[in-house]
């Protein structure tokens, strides 16, 4: 599925400053059950969220009308766990385009990349910056520059670059996907499992 | 040049390089199942494509299958619905497909090394994360994304960069009760859950090499666990003796050529990691986790870790802690526990099986303990019964399930109730992992298969000492 484009974000952004968040809390494993990529924005860290008796859990981010934007900001290897790319459709589906953590496990970037999530890994002193200026102001904004390949806190005006592959960015800034550049390719494929038995 | 055993199947399986990115990584073996795969299959619909290579392509239903009654209609709506898809699409473009009742039926995990689909040297995929498991046979095996399910299925490749390599040497001999799922867990409690990060692992010295392949099944499926992509371990004679004869395993003359390949599948002597790590067998012993993730794992007789003594943030450390209603500095030994499960695509094999009730033979299921014991694949619960091992179950007050994932993720209705704890062979300890609420301590078979006779968190060693002075 080709995604949205994505060239440069400014946003408010959500802090979530715990570590180690993972899949499961992200979206568990009872909220799987869709045979369509549809709805798991509702359900994204729902146990975290709402009570058993679906009433919010007030003291949850997501709950706390102060804070609102399309960048999600996480504490320290976010996305751990289970390779559910159902957890990157939630976090889509939420209306979130970014994920900002000082570390990310692999599954789950990957899986935002292919979606058109844009992962964006800073330093853990840039992420504390980042906590920092968002508790002074929730409504605090960042600038996420894929070209440049830079995110900035706007009212500060401190930066760092981020790493992406150049295929990737350019699948991002383009839209495009995976299959697309693999269709291309499928005669060097099928030559190579011509020489490949099973 | 010397290269690493992940290097010769790595780059051996490379159909393209893309400068600045990533590798097109051709895939010899997809394993499908319901939960991960219905919306790869719409995207193929939508492409208007086929699957580029059946042949080389495996479903079965697990995740979300009940335990219980497999023969009736599945009741919940959603999880008959995403079965139904998956038979439609293994129908729809000729993949084998291994559904309830049939005797292959089993965890995906479970099902690929037992019918001879899991072979060394090949590069394995699934849509779950546990495929790291297959790499107890020299593959690279390792869990993907829908969207690399429908890239694998459309085009029998993914896109991904070479990782980092690391390697783990284990050398002595393990102490008395100290399983691969200990030697695991020590592992993980030592890199943490993010430690191998980028990684792909090789494990490699004397434990790994005397370990049994269902041992080395164990160690390889909690890769995942410290953040690496997956692990490996040299093919052996443990290896082939294991493969040989099985159905889907190259036969006859295959069979010489393959073994050609396999016998060359070891790291150069010289060859070089971006990381190396070596522990002492004899720094093990029998592992229980206490927190919220499988990093936090302790030796079973240690107390809690303080706050002070953990890496990272405390604050997380202390809401983990919370969570699991415990305090730092608390012994785990005596900690009263509600649940037992033991199955899993971690243990739930036939070995797990003999482990256990090697430990509850002539004893009694304690009152306060609930026991699931869910065996991995519909052969697992036929060797069980083979093997007799059903009747030190049934006599000691325990009940056989059916196959399938069932409380390691509670996607059906073996779900532990919000506040109880769960002593678990399976794999995660994440919070409401097993159950919306539900406290998870990981351990071993002969650790669960103590808890369910005693009611509490028990030594294995104390039971089996018993044994030896009678």
């Amino acid at each position: 599925m080709a995604y949205d484009k994505f060239n440069i974000l400014t946003s408010s952004a959500v802090p979530l400053p715990i570590e180690n968040v993972d899949t499961d809390q992200i979206i568990p494993a009872r909220f799987l059950k869709a045979t369509e990529r549809k709805g798991f924005g509702d359900n994204l860290f729902r146990d975290w969220r709402y009570n058993s008796d679906d009433t919010p859990k007030e003291q949850f981010v997501l709950n706390n009308p102060i804070y609102s934007g399309k960048i999600l900001v996480g504490g320290k290897n976010f996305g751990s766990g289970s390779s559910r790319e159902h957890a990157a459709w939630a976090v889509y589906d939420y209306g979130f385009r970014c994920v900002v953590s000082s570390f990310f496990a692999d599954i789950f970037r990957n899986n935002c990349l292919n979606i058109g999530v844009l992962p964006v890994q800073v330093s853990p002193e840039f992420l504390d910056k980042i906590f920092k200026a968002i508790e002074a102001d929730p409504k605090t904004e960042l600038e996420i520059n894929l070209p440049e390949q830079k995110i900035t806190i706007l009212a500060s005006g401190e930066s760092e670059s981020f790493e992406i592959n150049d295929y990737k960015k350019g699948n991002m800034l383009n839209g495009f996907d995976d299959i697309d550049y693999l269709l291309n390719i499928q005669e060097d494929i099928e030559k190579y499992a011509e020489n490949t038995p099973l | 040049m010397s290269k690493t055993l992940f290097d010769k199947v790595w780059d051996s399986h490379v159909v393209k390089h893309i400068e600045n990115g990533p590798d097109v990584l051709f895939i010899d073996r997809h394993l499908v199942h319901e939960v991960t795969s219905p919306v790869a299959f719409l995207g193929l619909k939508n492409r208007g494509i086929k699957v580029l290579y059946p042949e080389r392509t495996f479903a079965t239903a697990d995740h979300n299958t009940p335990t219980r009654n497999q023969h009736l209609p599945v009741k919940d709506p959603l999880s008959a619905n995403q079965l139904r898809a998956l038979e439609e699409n293994a129908n729809a473009h000729g993949i084998p497909y291994w559904g309830l009742g049939h005797e292959k039926n089993g965890i995906v995990h479970v099902i690929g090394p037992e019918n001879g689909i899991t072979l060394p040297g090949a590069t394995i995929v699934c849509g779950d994360s546990h495929t790291s498991t297959h790499g107890a046979f020299g593959a690279i095996a390792f869990g993907i994304g829908t969207s690399e399910v429908e890239m694998v299925l459309s085009t029998q490749c993914i896109m991904q960069p070479k990782p980092k390599s690391l390697r783990i040497n284990i050398n002595g001999e393990l102490s008395k009760a100290v399983t691969p799922k200990d030697v695991a867990l020590f592992i993980i409690s030592k890199l943490t859950t993010s430690g191998a990060t980028g990684y792909f692992a090789e494990y490699a010295g004397d434990v790994f090499k005397n370990m049994s392949m269902e041992g080395r099944m164990t160690v390889c499926n909690l890769s995942i666990e410290m953040g690496a992509r997956g692990g490996m371990i040299a093919p052996d004679e443990t290896t082939f003796e294991y493969i040989k004869e099985r159905e889907y395993t190259p036969k006859g003359k295959d069979w010489d050529a393959a073994m050609e390949y396999w016998s060359t599948l070891y790291s150069d002597k010289n060859a070089q990691f971006d990381k190396e790590l070596t522990f002492e067998a004899s720094e093990i012993e029998p592992m229980i986790t206490f927190g919220t993730n499988p990093g936090m794992g302790i030796g079973i007789s240690e107390d809690i870790p303080l706050a002070e003594s953990i890496e990272g943030s405390p604050a997380t450390y202390k809401k983990s802690l919370e969570y699991m209603d415990y305090n730092e500095g608390e012994a785990m030994v005596g900690k009263p526990i509600d649940f037992v499960f033991l199955g899993s695509c971690t243990n739930g094999r036939i070995e797990d099986f003999r482990a256990f009730a090697s430990i509850i033979k002539g004893r009694k299921k304690a009152d306060n303990v609930t026991a699931w014991l869910v065996p991995g694949s519909h052969k697992v619960e036929a060797a069980i019964k083979e093997e007799g091992i059903l009747d030190i179950l049934t006599e000691a007050g325990f009940e056989l399930r059916e196959p399938g994932c069932s409380a390691c993720l509670a996607m059906n209705d073996d779900k532990i109730p919000a506040g109880k704890y769960a002593v678990s062979t399976s794999n995660r300890n994440f919070e409401g992992r097993q159950g919306p609420g539900a406290r998870t301590l990981l351990a071993s078979p002969l650790v669960a298969a103590a808890a369910a006779v005693t009611g509490k968190v028990t030594d294995p060693r104390e039971l089996m000492q018993e044994e030896v002075l009678a």
